[in-house]
């Protein structure tokens, strides 16, 4: 399971911040933290970065590279910054990733810097219109999506393809048909296609304590189901991964001794499998 | 071999809920969805409710207004002639001038025209605030103490106002109606939150916020349907009281209840239009399982009561 540290965005003040006056500090301690604690490439997510986007990927990614041994994804829709990016990254430590190409067409050329940069490359499972509906409609673009990668020259084997998570608390039925389709994902090619996430927008919008709790337990479950990469928090992750047994016990109906984890995992597991309707205070019911 | 139509049963049930204190009237408690009596129980039909205000309706459309002209410059008058006259089953009285860009009425007076209203009914209330979430905490605190022992409906208790006006509903045994803005897993929050002040959950009235055909109706039609299947197939209990449906408020907003027929012709007789638009609202939230309306025009309401006559 590959781990892509996921605390650098611009959406986090002090991240923003820090990228605006190009303050290294926050960066590379972040950055550090997350390779520390198991990730094994950083996501530097620039937003849309319309102004300077070029520079400030540079940046990131040198400023990242510096301290820390590990390749980088690539986050933003600015095609000429993941183009800076891919310049400066030190591809000693590993094929960077870019996040991402989709079935919007205005993404497509994305394609082309994997081909020529010989980067991997995420395909989002999301078309020009609305979010997919289900598994099947997300593995009919995945489809189109493979299909355009070998048109631009890039291998499948460099793909990853992400079914697009979304919030439990509004699209509940969703967190089901996202496990579903990175099944049907990996059925599309032998070797099986690669998968990734975006895992914490599971509980985007959730009460601050229940989000590492539904994060790790559904990451579980997509670990059950062949994921091979998240954007998520190392440090989350590796907690997931010590509970890793005692939640695969429960999903087979075994009872366990910690009675007080075992009812926070079942009511967990139920509003991820859609069994029970979620609400903010799900865990106290 | 005969044919033997499929049958769904559910473990969840519908809470049933009686309001008022003289005359009663009951709802819910069915174990299936709306009308599917061939698949269990169902013990009660919809109540409609008649919509009145503390006010002279001027906002209303003429339509609807001209019908209440003679009785609506007083709430007694007219919640007696709704009674009395319209056979209602249950007034709802909406506290409109209590809102601060209103006439910005005090507690005091919302508090007396409760009291007079009840005193001159025998039916069952149901008492609505402004809207006005400040405001409705402090006007809903008197109206419930006024309406002590008469098994009234309090409403309606929102995110931001709910501990308050689950307190005083609480404190004088009324019923409550909760609601939160089109959105299923808030109103069950809401729901939580307000149980979990001791609120008995077997008196709650759920509202996930109602709209007229047109106008997000299927939004409503939606989440109370989804609301449904939780509290009949997943036996969720917190999503197990009925619900209400606020018409006569939505359809009556709507351009289609009050277009002239000079300026668009093509649509038909206005005054059709309005009690069509209105009863069609109506009937469509029925079926998503709503098992009280408030409603206003007394001919969507004869032709929704028929509707139901004739479904069970």
């Amino acid at each position: 399971m590959l781990i892509i540290g996921e605390k650098l965005s611009i959406i986090a003040k002090r991240v923003r911040e820090a990228m605006m006056k190009r303050d290294k500090g926050p960066i590379q301690e972040i950055a550090t933290r997350q390779w520390k604690e198991g990730s094994g490439m950083i996501d530097a997510n620039i937003g849309p970065a319309e102004d300077g986007g070029e520079d400030l990927m540079q940046w990131m990614v040198t400023t990242i590279q510096e301290v820390v041994p590990l390749p980088i994804c690539l986050d933003t829709t600015n095609y000429q910054a993941i183009e800076a990016g891919l310049k400066v990254h030190n591809n000693k430590w590993g094929r960077p990733l870019i996040n991402s190409t989709s079935n919007d067409p205005e993404r497509f050329p994305i394609l082309e810097l994997a081909a020529k940069y010989n980067s991997q490359i995420i395909g989002l499972t999301v078309g020009k219109g609305g979010l997919p509906a289900d598994a099947e409609e997300r593995a009919a673009i995945a489809a189109e999506i493979m299909a355009r990668a070998m048109e631009y020259g890039v291998p499948l084997e460099d793909i990853y393809l992400d079914p697009l998570v979304l919030q439990i608390a509004t699209s509940q039925d969703h967190a089901m048909k996202v496990i579903d389709a990175i099944k049907m994902f990996r059925e599309m090619n032998d070797p099986p296609m690669k998968t990734v996430v975006g895992l914490s927008n599971i509980s985007n919008g959730c009460p601050k304590h229940i989000r590492p709790i539904l994060n790790k337990y559904y990451f579980i479950m997509l670990m059950n189901a062949g994921l091979d990469a998240a954007i998520a928090d190392a440090h989350e992750m590796a907690e997931a991964m010590q509970e890793k047994q005692l939640v695969d016990d429960i999903l087979a109906g075994k009872e366990i001794e910690d009675k007080e984890k075992m009812k926070v995992v079942q009511k967990t597991l139920d509003v991820i499998m859609n069994k029970t309707l979620y609400a903010h205070s799900y865990l106290e019911m | 071999m005969a044919f033997a139509a499929p049958k769904e049963t559910f473990s969840g049930k519908v809470f049933e809920v009686t309001i008022g204190a003289d005359k009663t009237a009951v709802f819910g408690g069915e174990n299936v969805l709306p009308f599917h009596l061939f698949e269990g129980s169902v013990p009660n039909s919809p109540v409609i409710a008649y919509e009145i205000q503390d006010v002279v309706p001027d906002d209303w459309p003429e339509t609807v207004r001209k019908v209440y002209k003679s009785v609506s410059g007083d709430p007694i008058t007219w919640a007696k002639y709704c009674q009395d006259e319209l056979n209602a089953k249950a007034i709802a009285l909406r506290l409109v001038s209590t809102h601060p860009d209103r006439e910005n009425r005090s507690p005091e007076d919302a508090a007396k025209t409760v009291k007079d209203v009840l005193s001159a009914i025998n039916i069952p209330l149901i008492i609505l605030g402004s809207n006005h979430i400040e405001k409705d905490s402090s006007v809903l605190i008197r109206a419930s103490e006024a309406a002590k022992g008469k098994n009234c409906v309090i409403g309606k208790a929102q995110e931001g106002n709910y501990k308050t006006i689950t307190a005083a509903a609480m404190a004088n045994n009324h019923k409550l109606i909760a609601m939160s803005e089109l959105d299923i897993n808030l109103s069950k929050q809401l729901n939580i939150l307000i149980t979990q002040m001791g609120f008995d959950k077997e008196k709650l009235i759920t509202d996930p916020m109602c709209s007229a055909l047109g106008y997000g109706l299927e939004y409503t039609y939606s989440v109370m349907e989804r609301i449904r299947l939780a509290a009949l197939i997943q036996n969720d209990t917190t999503m197990q009281p009925p619900m209400i449906a606020d018409v006569g408020m939505y359809t009556w907003k709507t351009k289609e209840a009050q277009a002239l027929e000079s300026d668009l012709p093509l649509w038909g007789s206005l005054a059709e239009r309005g009690i069509a638009w209105e009863a069609v609202t109506a009937s469509a939230l029925l079926m998503s399982g709503a098992e009280l309306l408030i409603m206003r025009h007394p001919e969507a309401v004869k032709a929704v009561e028929k509707f139901i006559e004739e479904l069970v």
